[in-house]
């Protein structure tokens, strides 16, 4: 393919902007870390936030996922693609302005999100949590992105798109159609929203985008960069081109499938269930062929493996990526499933792939850069090697505690004694039981966390060392293109003829938002006739109380589904069954218990016992690690709010009456106040209606009654698990 | 439940948009070559030296040392 072409252009590639992406990647990082140090201490320490509401467990847990994956991955990304794309295309990002606003506009993005989600401002959706002006603000930031990519590509004097290129297409456009669907909400404030969908409906739009987050912003852009980065520091050719090129369209095929391998077991159809983990198998082998291909790279290199601090983070970081992706396609299987979900295998899982691919691959990059953005060699290889070895540890002292903590939870909540009863009906005797866990993982978590700080040092006196690069020449014929431009008469026809795949782009964009606006209203609305009859919306006193749990992060630690297991029904009561859910907007199920479910939870204790309870749990609880809520006894319930709430969601099909916003709830709210300040009498306590734990309470001694108005006939039989 | 049907077709659409980009890539001869361009990028961008000429620019058909 020679073209003899004397025309070469000379051009620079842009080294400030991945110095800007690398700095903020590295100072998130140790924010997002850190976040996650007090959540592992909150947890068997449930004092540690100091009785301060911003930074309990339920509201630090969604600012510790938004900063590591979105703060820290999301720079870590960008710093790659931004350094490798311009390398791969021989061409500067097509515009530095749109690079800047993608820096400056992704960055104030996670500002926002560290501002609103210790206030409780959150959609509690998992790694969806922000809530809707800066879901806005993410859009318009991922498009610029991904107009930037595309044009950079189009521009480029290299006619062979490499499959990093590949990966970080399938980023761009799959994220930013995952976003704007699960995205859909319907303000109540500003910064409040009700998500458009409801119940099982939500669940599975949110799995759907949850697993494809891990895909698409967390595999993708970093199987891209582990194909660039890897050959390059160790000098060798990938080992096989062709695998890449199979596994890339294998993978992304294959990955938007698997998202209901979260829902497994759930009110969510059999055969959704079976096709997702179905699917998720499958994932196996592109997944591994990614990995083999990685590590056979380094056949004959090995020596330099062991010289070189930034392989040795790069061979780990691969490898962990085979680990993760031959440990979640077991979890998808749903007898192992079973056992694992809602306990602490699944973090496990998750970190293994979070610390391990994602963190180490992080590293490996700026060991990589640093050292060629400043012209230098790193300051200390010995510090990069502590840091290695270090983090090693971490990331072994932090899973396999995990590990032992989530097998041993799903063991005993399963366990019947001879007499077949649960052998530890007690929720507390599981938690008391993992404990030490916790603690070996706190620890675990500090040696990860210093083997950061030991990185920002050694790459801090790096630069100091070196002289920065701002744009590192280069030089390469432009691509032949097959016809010129004409200017005149037809010029506009030709400028749009010239340009499809921009036009195509904006087009779809538009077509799918706007279509997204119009059909998905459509289909929800009218599908909200309840399944079950007795089913109803909630009051408004219970509505406050139960976006005071949304605002709490209850979800994080407590569960809203029971599933057909008679271990389930035993400890939970019946179990749940989709219709209940057809007013839950968002849907709040939850994904961990670290606490018990909560879906039956409506009159099994008297009010006077969540008072206290809310208040500090071990006066009701000994041994509980949940912490203390005496702000919402202090807090007075902001009833400003309701009208706006209520009609929101009317808007999104919860049949409120009309105008019962303009008076009749406000009685309805104030009628349930006084009932449940007299049942606290009875049970010695006194309170002030307009309190928030009022509604609070209103809302949890809801929770499951519903189905109990009517008798209801067994439904197919349980299984025996 | 029925919010499968937007789920289904929003998947299909992106499996779309890919199939229209893996035909796009064959016809335009993407993966005519599957051999050089992994060692392609090993030969980019040479850092230059404090005080040396900018980089040199790339011909096309480079001899390529066996590895």
């Amino acid at each position: 393919m020679t073209t003899t072409n004397t025309n070469i252009e000379t051009f620079k590639y842009d080294n400030r902007i991945v110095r800007a992406f690398a700095i903020m990647t590295v100072v998130w990082g140790i924010v997002g870390m850190l976040a996650g140090m007090l959540a592992a201490v909150e947890l068997f320490y449930p004092g540690a936030n100091l009785n301060l509401q911003y930074i309990t467990f339920g509201r630090l847990r969604p600012l510790h996922t938004n900063a590591v994956i979105f703060a820290f991955v999301g720079n870590g990304m960008f710093m790659g693609i931004y350094y490798s794309l311009q390398r791969l295309c021989k061409a500067r990002m097509w515009s530095d302005k749109l690079s800047w606003f993608n820096f400056y506009g992704w960055n104030a993005i996670i500002v926002a999100a560290a501002i609103t989600l210790p206030l409780g401002l959150t959609t509690s959706k998992e790694y969806a949590e922000l809530e809707w002006p800066i879901d806005i603000a993410i859009a318009i930031v991922w498009v610029a992105f991904t107009i930037n990519l595309m044009a950079t590509i189009i521009k480029r004097r290299e006619r062979h798109m490499y499959v990093a290129i590949w990966f970080y297409i399938a980023t761009a456009l799959t994220v930013a159609v995952l976003h704007i669907v699960n995205s859909m909400e319907v303000p109540a404030g500003w910064f409040k929203s009700y998500s458009m969908y409801a119940g099982v409906q939500d669940a599975l739009v949110q799995w759907w985008y949850g697993h494809n987050a891990v895909a698409f912003f967390l595999t993708t852009p970093y199987l891209g960069m582990m194909y660039y980065f890897l050959p390059k520091a160790a000098n060798r050719p990938v080992f096989s081109y062709r695998l890449s090129i199979i596994h890339f369209w294998a993978l992304i095929f294959v990955y938007i499938w698997a998202g209901p391998h979260h829902l497994l077991y759930t009110a969510l159809p059999d055969w959704a269930q079976s096709l997702g983990m179905v699917f998720s198998l499958m994932l196996i082998a592109p997944s591994w062929g990614g990995m083999l291909n990685g590590l056979l790279t380094l056949r004959g290199a090995w020596d330099k493996v062991r010289q070189d601090p930034m392989l040795k983070f790069m061979v780990v970081a691969v490898t962990a990526y085979g680990m993760a992706t031959l440990e979640g396609p077991t979890l998808a299987i749903k007898s192992i499933n079973s056992i694992s979900h809602y306990t602490s295998w699944t973090i496990a899982h998750v970190h293994t792939g979070a610390l391990g691919w994602n963190g180490f691959l992080t590293f490996s990059v700026l060991y990589y850069l640093f050292p060629r953005l400043y012209k230098t060699n790193l300051w200390s290889t010995k510090l990069a090697n502590y840091h290695f070895w270090i983090a090693l540890l971490g990331m072994m002292f932090y899973i396999v505690p995990i590990y032992v903590a989530g097998v041993t939870e799903g063991l005993m909540w399963k366990q019947f004694n001879k007499d077949g009863f649960l052998q530890y009906p007690n929720f507390l005797e599981t938690v008391v039981q993992i404990i030490p866990m916790y603690k070996l993982r706190a620890i675990g978590g500090t040696l990860y966390i210093s083997g950061m700080f030991l990185m920002a040092y050694n790459l801090y006196k790096t630069a100091k060392a070196g002289v920065f690069e701002p744009d590192t020449e280069a030089q390469a014929a432009p691509l032949t293109r097959d016809y010129t431009e004409k200017p005149g008469k037809h010029f506009w026809h030709h400028w749009l003829e010239s340009k499809p795949i921009i036009f195509t782009g904006l087009a779809i964009i538009a077509v799918l938002i706007g279509g997204a606006v119009e059909i998905i209203p459509m289909f929800l609305i009218k599908e909200n006739v309840p399944t079950i009859s007795s089913v109803k919306p909630y009051t408004p006193l219970e509505l406050m109380g139960r976006d005071i749990y949304i605002r709490e992060g209850c979800v994080g630690c407590h569960s809203q589904m029971i599933r057909p297991f008679r271990s389930e029904t035993e400890r939970y009561g019946e179990y749940s069954k989709a219709g209940e859910f057809v007013y839950d907007h968002p849907f709040l199920w939850g994904s961990k218990r670290t606490g018990p479910d909560l879906h039956r939870i409506g009159g099994k204790y008297p009010d006077a016992w969540h008072y206290n309870h809310l208040e500090n749990p071990r006066s009701t609880s000994p041994g509980s690690i949940m912490p203390n809520y005496p702000w919402l006894l202090s807090q007075d319930l902001d009833t400003n709010a309701l009208p706006a709430r209520i009609s929101a969601l009317r808007k999104v099909g919860v049949p409120y009456p009309v105008g019962f916003e303009n008076g009749d709830a406000q009685k309805d709210m104030q009628a349930q106040q006084a009932k449940v300040v007299t049942d606290l009498k009875v049970g010695m306590v006194t309170a002030d209606p307009n309190k928030e734990i009022i509604a609070l309470i209103a809302y949890l001694q809801r929770l499951g009654t519903d189905i109990k108005a009517a008798p209801v006939a067994p439904a197919a039989p349980l299984t025996t698990k | 439940m029925s919010v499968i049907l937007i789920l289904i077709l929003a998947s299909l659409f992106m499996a779309l948009v890919f199939l229209a980009g893996f035909f796009w890539a064959v016809r335009s001869g993407q993966f005519e070559d599957t051999n050089t361009p992994s060692m392609r990028i090993l030969f980019d961008e040479r850092m230059p030296e404090p005080g040396t000429e900018p980089a040199k620019h790339e011909t096309p058909k480079k001899k390529i040392s066996a590895d």
